[in-house]
């Protein structure tokens, strides 16, 4: 019978021995646990790229008329900022968390499709690698993060910075869309003997309908970015009004994909916090039905509202007012939600850790961006609002103090799980009130700005018009905010090292992946559990020690290099369809792809 | 419970469904959404033409009507080629296999003239928005008739060698799913392209 201490790391490795073996073991690995590092630490690098690019905007806009940066450059930044933060921050720390923990949370061994897993996390790797290419090759996309037409034509943006950007986002798409389809399988079709649907975690429910969401939405946009790249590669006019195109088009295409992608963003923060406000108030989730189908409900209306993006573009009443109403409409099963978690905490027991504290902090974060939100969704205060920096204020507030915030709660949550170590304590919670106050420093202000009237996306603005005091306030909060994500870096590779061993359940959760060793067994479970109950580990407390055994003799997938080797034909022939490269990279990158589907097919997946 | 049920057993789902079945149907959702956005495209533009040819002058309903009918009966080979391979009739199950992979080609040859012609008329990809929704919407779809038609013969050389058995019909089914989608996807085109122009 093994034991269930934790793993205790040797060594100078940054990861428990669990995941040593060396960087061949990385690179072919199928393994959820060690895919869904990989996502974090990526995504964690591209989130400090995107915030750099966010502290150079700062700089450029603490006063009027600063020219330390350059217009054009500015333009890169503020669109490589919401492409970066967006593509390859949120969306990929969002899947870290669902490639760890889903599994786990339902009694399974991996993921449905372990190869199409590492596949996703390749191409999203190579896909990011691209993005960020185009600063050396001619400069990096500088048309916004949604691209409007024509401006991204090649008449107004001749050169490829575009051309890595409509490339790029296709290369990130099928990744995401690979995960989706794979996570949808995962949880349908995997979960342990008696973990009915309305049984499961909250936040597999919630990686659930945001794995729906992608599978529906990525194809849209997928469609516009390929009309956008036959204009620009082969004259076609899909966009462009000289040859009888129109602009409005490619916003419905972007927004009909762009707006459930925000819910994409936010859905699985809502369930992660869904799963600290409960084990933090030793209570379970209030209205743990209602938390569902709202997120259902939120999931489904998201595909109704896309042209409030779209209020000063000419609609017309009858479609401005239609959107209006969904848009209010959507604001409930939010609003809901809220409810729900402040009624969980209330009469609860109240434990204050610092992951409780990030998922505290999102609730009052998000209250405010719903509520700048909800201003936005009344068309005819909108057609103030647009564009100007009360946008940014709201679009901040849900996503850094929404998205960003929950997902700061489950890496405190589960950094124990995944590393076998308790990070510190006491530096985290410094680090939550640093971060939450240099926050609002930042972002408050900006609501005011834009009420005033300061437009975003300008590189500059004059003097006399009242933006000054409030934009150098900004950007010092940016710098301390900048300062609060290396401090809770410091952290996690200080805890990394040195943090105390963890149990297998350091907080007393209710949920599957408590009753495993932290980190787990390759394998996961021995013995698969059987589950009578939501809350698992509240309510049938002898469950853990029925997972108790060893992995030997379950068979788990093989490693393999297939997914890693057709990620990067992809890349190749993402390479070779950008304008100066020449014609016959294409067929090389078609050959890996060809070659690589048939070495994946015919590989067996236990070899 | 039991240690045999693992992420290798293909036996347990909580839905009773395997998993790479269960894929296939969500990928061919999302490749619902992949043409019904690019349909929704081709009924917007195809009237915007500052230019011609325009499409009632290229339009050859009798022409398609007849790859159409050679695309659906690909269909029917497709399902006697997945009946006999489930039943354990290699044989038969190649020869199905084959036909439906043939058919498909007959069809895409088909696809290549009617391109061809168009151009010949006058119509390229940036011509006119006609020519450029059209191309792509019915590119689009060749282009996944032409990866079912490697994906058939794939699995036609597969079974020469004795390497796809009945224990593959599941295999069989799964592209049957996905062909049948790419016919299906052709009725809608040929109904908003070709009956409705």
């Amino acid at each position: 019978m093994a034991t269930t201490e934790a793993h205790v790391p040797e060594g100078r490795t940054k990861e428990p021995s669990l995941y040593g073996g060396g960087l061949w073991s990385w690179v072919t690995t199928v393994d959820h646990k060690r895919i869904g590092i990989l996502y974090g630490a990526t995504a964690l690098f591209f989130f400090l790229v995107g915030g750099l690019e966010a502290l150079l905007i700062r700089y450029q806009l603490a006063s009027a008329g600063n020219s330390a940066i350059s217009a054009d450059f500015y333009n890169q930044l503020f669109t490589m900022h919401g492409t970066t933060m967006v593509f390859l921050a949120i969306m990929p720390l969002n899947v870290a968390f669902f490639n760890y923990i889903v599994p786990l949370q339902i009694g399974a061994r991996d993921v449905a499709f372990p190869r199409l897993n590492a596949f996703s996390y390749w191409l999203f790797l190579f896909g990011g690698l691209y993005l960020n290419a185009s600063f050396i090759f001619g400069g990096a996309p500088d048309a916004g993060w949604f691209g409007y037409a024509n401006l991204t034509s090649t008449r107004f943006s001749p050169g490829i910075r575009i051309d890595f950007w409509v490339i790029g986002l296709q290369l990130l798409g099928v990744s995401s869309l690979a995960g989706g389809i794979n996570f949808v399988i995962t949880i349908l079709n995997m979960r342990a003997p008696g973990m009915k649907l309305m049984r499961m975690p909250l936040f597999t429910w919630m990686t659930l309908v945001t794995s729906f969401i992608l599978v529906i939405a990525f194809p849209i946009i997928t469609v516009g970015l390929v009309l956008l790249m036959f204009d620009r590669l082969f004259g076609t006019a899909f966009f462009n009004p000289a040859g009888g195109g129109d602009v409005v088009l490619w916003q419905h295409f972007f927004w009909l994909f762009g707006h459930p992608e925000v819910y994409i963003m936010i859905l699985p923060a809502m369930g992660i916090i869904s799963e600290v406000i409960p084990t933090f108030s030793r209570k379970p989730l209030f209205g743990y039905p209602v938390v569902v189908y709202s997120g259902i409900l939120i999931a489904f209306l998201g595909f109704g509202v896309w042209a409030h993006h779209m209020f000063s573009v000419g609609l017309g009443p009858i479609a401005d007012s239609v959107f209006s109403a969904t848009t209010m409409l959507i604001a409930i099963p939010t609003g809901v939600k809220i409810f729900n978690w402040i009624a969980t905490m209330w009469g609860g027991s109240i434990r204050i850790k610092t992951s409780f504290l990030f998922a505290i902090g999102f609730v009052a974060m998000f209250i405010i961006g719903g509520l700048s939100g909800v201003m936005h969704s009344s068309a005819a205060a909108d057609l103030q609002q647009t564009d100007t920096y009360f946008v940014v204020a709201h679009i901040h507030y849900v996503l850094f103090g929404g998205a960003m915030l929950g997902i700061f709660s489950g890496i405190y949550y589960w950094f124990p799980k995944v590393t076998g170590r308790m990070m510190s304590e006491g530096l985290g919670q410094l680090q939550f009130w640093f971060m939450m106050i240099a926050f609002n420093i930042t972002f408050f202000p900006m609501h005011f700005l834009g009420l005033l009237g300061m437009p975003r996306r300008t590189f500059t603005y004059q003097s006399g018009l009242g933006f000054e005091d409030m934009n150098l306030m900004a950007t010092v909060g940016a710098f301390l905010l900048g300062a609060s994500v290396l401090l809770f870096l410091f952290n996690l590779l200080r805890s990394l090292r040195h943090g105390a061993p963890a149990s297998a359940d350091p907080w007393g959760g209710s949920t599957l992946e408590w009753a495993v060793p932290s980190p787990p067994l390759h394998c996961n479970f021995p013995t698969l559990p059987r589950v009578e109950h939501r809350d698992v580990l509240w309510t049938q407390p002898g469950v853990a020690k029925t997972l108790e055994g060893s992995c030997e003799g379950v068979h788990m997938p093989s490693p393999s290099l297939w997914p890693l080797i057709l990620a990067f034909g992809i890349t190749v022939l993402a390479v070779g369809a950008l304008p100066p490269v020449p014609l016959p990279v294409v067929f090389v990158g078609v050959a890996i792809v060809v070659v690589s589907f048939y070495g994946w097919a015919l590989q067996p997946v236990d070899h | 419970m039991s240690e045999a049920v693992g992420t290798m057993d293909a036996e347990y789902t909580s839905t009773g469904l395997p998993n790479r079945k269960m894929a296939m149907w969500a990928f061919i959702g999302s490749e619902c959404m992949l043409f019904g956005s690019l349909i929704i495209n081709y009924l917007i533009n195809h009237r915007r033409n500052l230019q011609g040819p325009y499409p009632e002058e290229l339009l050859n309903i009798p022409f398609i009507t007849v790859t159409t009918f050679v695309l659906l009966m690909s269909s029917l080979m497709m399902v006697l080629a997945f009946t006999a391979v489930e039943r354990g009739d290699m044989k038969w199950g190649k020869v199905w296999l084959l036909m439906t992979a043939v058919f498909g080609l007959i069809f895409l040859g088909g696809q290549v003239y009617e391109f061809n012609h168009f151009y010949h008329e006058g119509l390229g990809l940036s011509t006119n928005l006609f020519g450029a929704s059209f191309f792509i919407l019915t590119g689009f779809h060749g282009a996944h008739v032409a990866v079912g038609v490697i994906w058939l013969l794939s699995l036609f050389v597969l079974a020469s060698m004795g390497k796809l058995t009945q224990e593959n019909a599941l295999t069989v089914e799964i592209t049957g799913l996905y062909w049948h989608f790419v016919d299906v996807v052709w009725i809608v085109l040929f109904v908003l392209i070709y009956l409705m122009s």
